[in-house]
C-alpha cells in the first residue's frame, strides 16, 4: 500500500515537474464555480488537487477576480445577485446587485465598474463594485451572454445568443457603436492583450468569428473538424490567448476537445482530448497551466500550456462551469488555514 | 364558415412599424385573444404583432418613421384549420388554449424582429383561419399571388397536402407545424413542403431507442379504434422491428369517449382496465396508442399487472415540453410566458421553429426576397439555433426538420432521444425517423 502510493506521488510530481518546466512552480488558487452544487471548489495549481469548497448561493456561473486580487465575485444566476468572497480566506464579503438572471461578469480594466450580463432581460448591468449600487443599464439584444472587453477599456463588447450578434458598446456613455453578426448563439467574447482583435465564438453555429475592433470587420471565421465527431457536436465556448497571443485555446462543448489555434493563421493545429461538455477556459497568471472546465464529468483537465498536453483531470463539485486563477501564490500556511 | 374571409387592406401589408401606442404584452394578448374568439375566420391584421418587445434600441436609430423607406418587411402566413369537433383530451391540464401554435409563431416574430431591428429587416404576421379548409387554401392562394411567401400551417395532413398543391408553381413554401402524417413526408411529399412537426415515426423510433436502452424489449400494444391511433401503432410495430423490440400482444380498445366530465367515472374505470389488461403474456411495458388523448390515461396505475404505460400515455415522446430548461430553454419558456402568459407547448415550439427559420434565412441572406430565401433553406448551409443543444437542419430529400425529442411524463422530461450509442454514418438525428435510404420521397430529386 505504501509502496503504491509513494510511486503514485512520485509519478504525479514528475508530471507536474515536467509541466512546469525547470522554474520553480508558484501555487495559486483557482476557483470553480459549480453550477449545479452551488459551490465554488478551490484547488492548489501545484499539488493538482482540491483544497477547499466554498458554499455560495444558488446556480454559481461566471466567476471572475477584481484587480488587486482580494475578492472573487461569482454571478447566483438563481438569486438573481452577485456575491463577493475573500480570495484569500475564503470568506463571505457581500453581495453585489444586477439583473435577472446574471450569467458572465467581466470588470472594466480600471478594476471598477463591473459589467454584468443578465441572461433573462435583455440588459446589461453596469455595477459599482465598492459601493455595490448599479449605475445604470444598457439595453442589448435577446439573451446576453458573452462579455468582452477592450484592453484601453473603451469598448465592451456583448453576444446575445439568440439575435446572434456581437454589440459594440462604448464605456463612455454606453452607446451601441455597432452589431456585427456572428454564427448561431454566440457564448463568448474574449480580446487580445493588444487590442487587435477580438474573437466570438458561436456554440450552435460551431465557429469562431475573428473580428477587428476599429472597424468592425470580420477578418477570419474558423471551422473545426475533427474525426470521428460529428459537426453538430463541435460546439465553441471558451477562447482563451496565451501571453503572447500567438496561440488560442478554444472549448468545443459536447466534442470533448480543446482546440489549439495558430492566432496569426487561424489555422488549428490540434485538439487536446479533455473531460465532458467543455465549456470555459482559465489560465494560471503564469500562464503556465489552462484549466478547462467540463460539466457533464464534473471535473476540470489541467493543460500544460508549453507542451500542449493535458497533465490531470481534477473531480469538481456537479456541473463545474467558470474558472478564474488568484493571482498571488498561496502562502504555505493557506491549506491548513482552508481544511 | 360561408362567410367570405375578409383580406386585410394592403396598406396593413406595408407598414413597418407597429401603429398601436404601446401596451404591455399581457394586454395585448388578451385582446387578440377576444379578437379570436369573437371574430372567427377573420383575418387578424399582423400589424398588431409586428412591433416585437422592448428590445435593443441602437443608439443612433432615428425614430422608426424616418427610417421606414429603408425597412424591408417580411409578412408570414399563419393558417389554422379550426376543428370545433375535435373531442378534447382527458386532463383539464391538457385542454388546447385557444392561441395554441399562434403564441409560438408571435415569439418567434418577436425574435426575429430583434436581429431584424439591427439589419433594417421587419417581420410581420398574418392570421388565416376558418373551419373550411377550401376557404383557408383559397385565401392563401390569393395572398400568395399578392406577394406572400412563407406559410405556417396547423392543418390536418390531407389540407396541408392540398395547399401545397394549390401553391405549386408558384414561389412559396409551406411550413408543416402540426400533422405527423408519414405520408405527405413520403410518397406524397411535396417540394414547397416543409414539416417542422415530428413524424410519428421519429416519436415512435425516439420512444424506441430508450426502450431498447433500458431493454424494455417486450411491449404489449394497445391501440385505439381511430385512424390516427392506427397510424401511431403502425409506426410503433415499424419502430419495434428497427429497433429489435417484440410486441408479444396487441389489443385494440374500443372505446365511446362520452362526455369528457362526468362526476364520477373514475369507479368503472377502476374496474373496466385491469379488466381488459387481464391474461396479458409476459411483457416489460404497455405501450398505447392514443393520438386523441381520449383513453391512454386511464391506464398508468390500473393496469393488471404492474407495468409502466408509455406511447402516448405515461411516457410520451415530444418536440417540447412546458418544463424543459436544458440548453438555454429556461430565457425561451420565460419570454413565451411573458407573451402568451401560459407554458409553451408542443405545436407552439413547432410554429416557433419554422418562423425563426424564416427569419434565420432572412438574416444569413440580408435580404426578404422570398426566391432568395426560399432556395437558402434548400441549400446544405441553412441551419438554426433552436434550443435542442444543437444545430437543426431540415432533411434534403424531403424536407422533414432533424430534432433531437424529448421522452417525459406529464411533469418533466426523462431523456432526450437520440439515445447514446445509436449511430449513423451522417447524423446520429437521423436514426429518429425514415432515413435516406428508405424514403419514398422523390419530389426533392431534382
Amino acid at each position: 500500500m505504501t509502496l503504491l502510493k509513494t510511486s503514485a506521488a512520485l509519478a504525479a510530481l514528475s508530471l507536474t515537474s515536467l509541466a512546469l518546466g525547470a522554474g520553480p512552480a508558484a501555487a495559486y488558487k483557482v476557483f470553480i464555480s459549480n453550477e449545479k452544487e452551488n459551490t465554488i471548489t478551490v484547488i492548489d495549481s501545484e499539488k493538482l488537487e482540491v483544497v477547499h469548497t466554498i458554499k455560495t448561493g444558488n446556480r454559481p456561473r461566471g466567476i471572475i477576480l477584481s484587480k488587486d486580487g482580494k475578492w472573487v465575485i461569482v454571478c447566483t444566476s438563481d438569486d438573481n445577485r452577485m456575491q463577493v468572497y475573500d480570495a484569500e480566506t475564503f470568506q463571505y464579503v457581500k453581495d453585489l446587485p444586477s439583473g435577472p438572471d446574471p450569467e458572465l461578469p467581466i470588470l472594466h480594466t480600471s478594476g471598477n465598474p463591473l459589467y454584468v450580463s443578465n441572461e433573462d432581460d435583455n440588459l446589461v448591468t453596469v455595477v459599482d463594485i465598492q459601493k455595490g449600487t448599479i449605475i445604470t443599464d444598457v439595453p442589448v439584444g435577446v439573451e446576453p451572454e458573452g462579455m468582452g472587453m477592450s484592453p484601453d477599456g473603451t469598448m465592451l463588447v456583448n453576444t446575445s445568443e439568440t439575435t446572434n450578434m456581437a454589440h459594440f458598446i462604448s464605456t463612455d456613455g454606453y452607446k451601441n457603436i455597432d452589431n456585427v453578426l456572428v454564427d448561431s448563439r454566440p457564448r463568448v467574447a474574449e480580446f487580445k492583450s493588444d487590442g487587435s482583435e477580438v474573437w466570438v465564438s458561436a456554440e450552435i453555429g460551431g465557429t469562431v468569428t475573428v473580428i477587428d475592433p476599429k472597424d468592425r470587420k470580420v477578418k477570419g471565421k474558423i471551422n473545426f473538424e475533427i474525426q470521428g465527431i460529428t459537426k453538430d457536436a463541435i460546439q465553441p465556448v471558451g477562447v482563451r490567448f496565451t501571453q503572447d497571443n500567438s496561440k488560442a485555446f478554444v472549448a468545443l462543448g459536447p466534442a470533448n476537445r480543446v482546440a489549439v489555434i495558430d492566432a496569426k493563421t487561424y489555422k488549428v493545429e490540434k485538439y487536446i482530448l479533455v473531460g465532458q461538455r467543455v465549456w470555459n477556459l482559465g489560465f494560471t497568471p503564469d500562464y503556465k497551466l489552462l484549466f478547462t472546465t467540463n460539466g457533464t464529468s464534473n471535473d476540470v483537465t489541467v493543460i500544460d500550456v508549453a507542451s500542449e498536453k493535458p497533465i490531470k483531470s481534477i473531480k469538481t463539485g456537479r456541473y463545474p462551469w467558470g474558472i478564474v486563477s488568484g493571482l498571488t501564490p498561496m502562502k504555505a500556511a493557506d491549506n491548513g488555514a482552508a481544511q | 364558415m360561408s362567410q367570405a374571409i375578409p383580406t386585410t387592406p394592403p396598406a396593413a401589408l406595408a407598414r413597418t412599424t407597429n401603429p398601436v401606442p404601446p401596451v404591455t404584452w399581457g394586454e395585448r394578448g388578451s385582446k387578440s385573444l377576444k379578437l379570436l374568439a369573437l371574430a372567427v375566420g377573420l383575418v387578424v391584421p399582423a400589424a398588431a404583432w409586428a412591433g416585437g418587445p422592448p428590445g435593443i434600441a441602437p443608439a443612433e436609430t432615428a425614430p422608426a418613421a424616418a427610417t421606414a423607406a429603408d425597412v424591408a418587411t417580411l409578412t408570414l402566413l399563419m393558417v389554422r384549420q379550426l376543428r370545433p369537433n375535435r373531442l378534447p383530451p382527458l386532463s383539464l391540464l391538457d385542454l388546447p388554449p385557444k392561441d395554441e401554435g399562434l403564441a409560438g409563431a408571435r415569439l418567434a416574430i418577436d425574435d426575429n424582429n430583434t436581429t431584424g431591428r439591427f439589419l433594417k429587416q421587419n417581420f410581420a404576421l398574418e392570421l388565416i383561419e376558418s373551419e373550411d379548409p377550401a376557404e383557408l387554401i383559397a385565401e392563401v392562394k390569393k395572398r400568395v399571388e399578392g406577394g406572400l411567401g412563407f406559410i405556417v400551417t396547423d392543418l390536418d395532413a390531407k389540407a396541408t397536402l392540398d395547399l401545397a398543391d394549390a401553391l405549386k408553381g408558384l414561389d412559396a413554401v409551406v411550413f408543416n407545424a402540426s400533422a405527423p402524417d408519414e405520408n405527405i413526408r413520403e410518397e406524397d411529399c411535396r417540394a414547397n413542403l416543409k414539416h417542422t412537426a415530428p413524424s410519428r415515426a421519429m416519436l415512435s423510433d425516439a420512444l424506441a431507442q430508450y426502450l431498447a436502452w433500458k431493454r424494455w424489449g417486450n411491449w404489449v400494444l394497445v391501440s385505439g379504434t381511430a385512424p390516427q391511433d392506427k397510424a401511431f401503432a403502425d409506426a410503433l410495430r415499424r419502430s419495434a422491428q428497427r429497433f429489435g423490440m417484440k410486441i408479444v400482444e396487441e389489443r385494440e380498445f374500443k372505446y365511446d369517449p362520452g362526455s369528457r366530465r362526468s362526476d364520477g367515472g373514475f369507479e368503472q374505470i377502476q374496474q373496466q382496465i385491469p379488466t381488459f389488461t387481464q391474461k396479458l403474456p409476459e411483457h416489460d411495458v404497455l405501450v398505447v396508442a392514443d393520438e386523441g388523448e381520449l383513453f391512454g390515461e386511464y391506464f398508468p396505475y390500473r393496469t393488471w399487472d404492474a407495468k409502466p404505460v408509455v406511447g402516448t400515455a405515461g411516457l410520451f415522446a415530444t418536440s417540447w415540453h412546458p418544463a424543459i430548461e436544458l440548453w438555454g430553454g429556461t430565457q425561451f419558456q420565460n419570454r413565451f410566458e411573458r407573451l402568451a402568459n401560459r407554458t409553451m407547448r408542443p405545436l407552439d415550439y413547432n410554429t416557433w421553429v419554422a418562423v425563426r427559420s424564416i427569419g434565420e434565412a432572412a438574416t444569413r441572406k440580408q435580404s426578404v426576397d422570398r426566391k432568395t430565401l426560399i432556395e437558402f433553406m434548400l441549400s446544405p448551409d441553412f441551419e438554426i439555433a433552436a434550443f435542442k443543444g444543437r444545430r437543426l437542419t431540415y432533411r434534403a430529400w424531403n424536407g422533414q426538420l432533424r430534432q433531437p425529442l424529448f421522452l417525459a411524463t406529464g411533469k418533466l422530461h426523462v431523456t432526450v432521444s437520440p439515445q447514446p450509442g445509436f449511430l449513423h454514418q451522417f447524423s446520429e438525428l437521423d436514426t429518429l425517423g425514415i432515413d435516406r435510404p428508405e424514403t419514398k420521397c422523390r419530389a426533392y430529386q431534382k
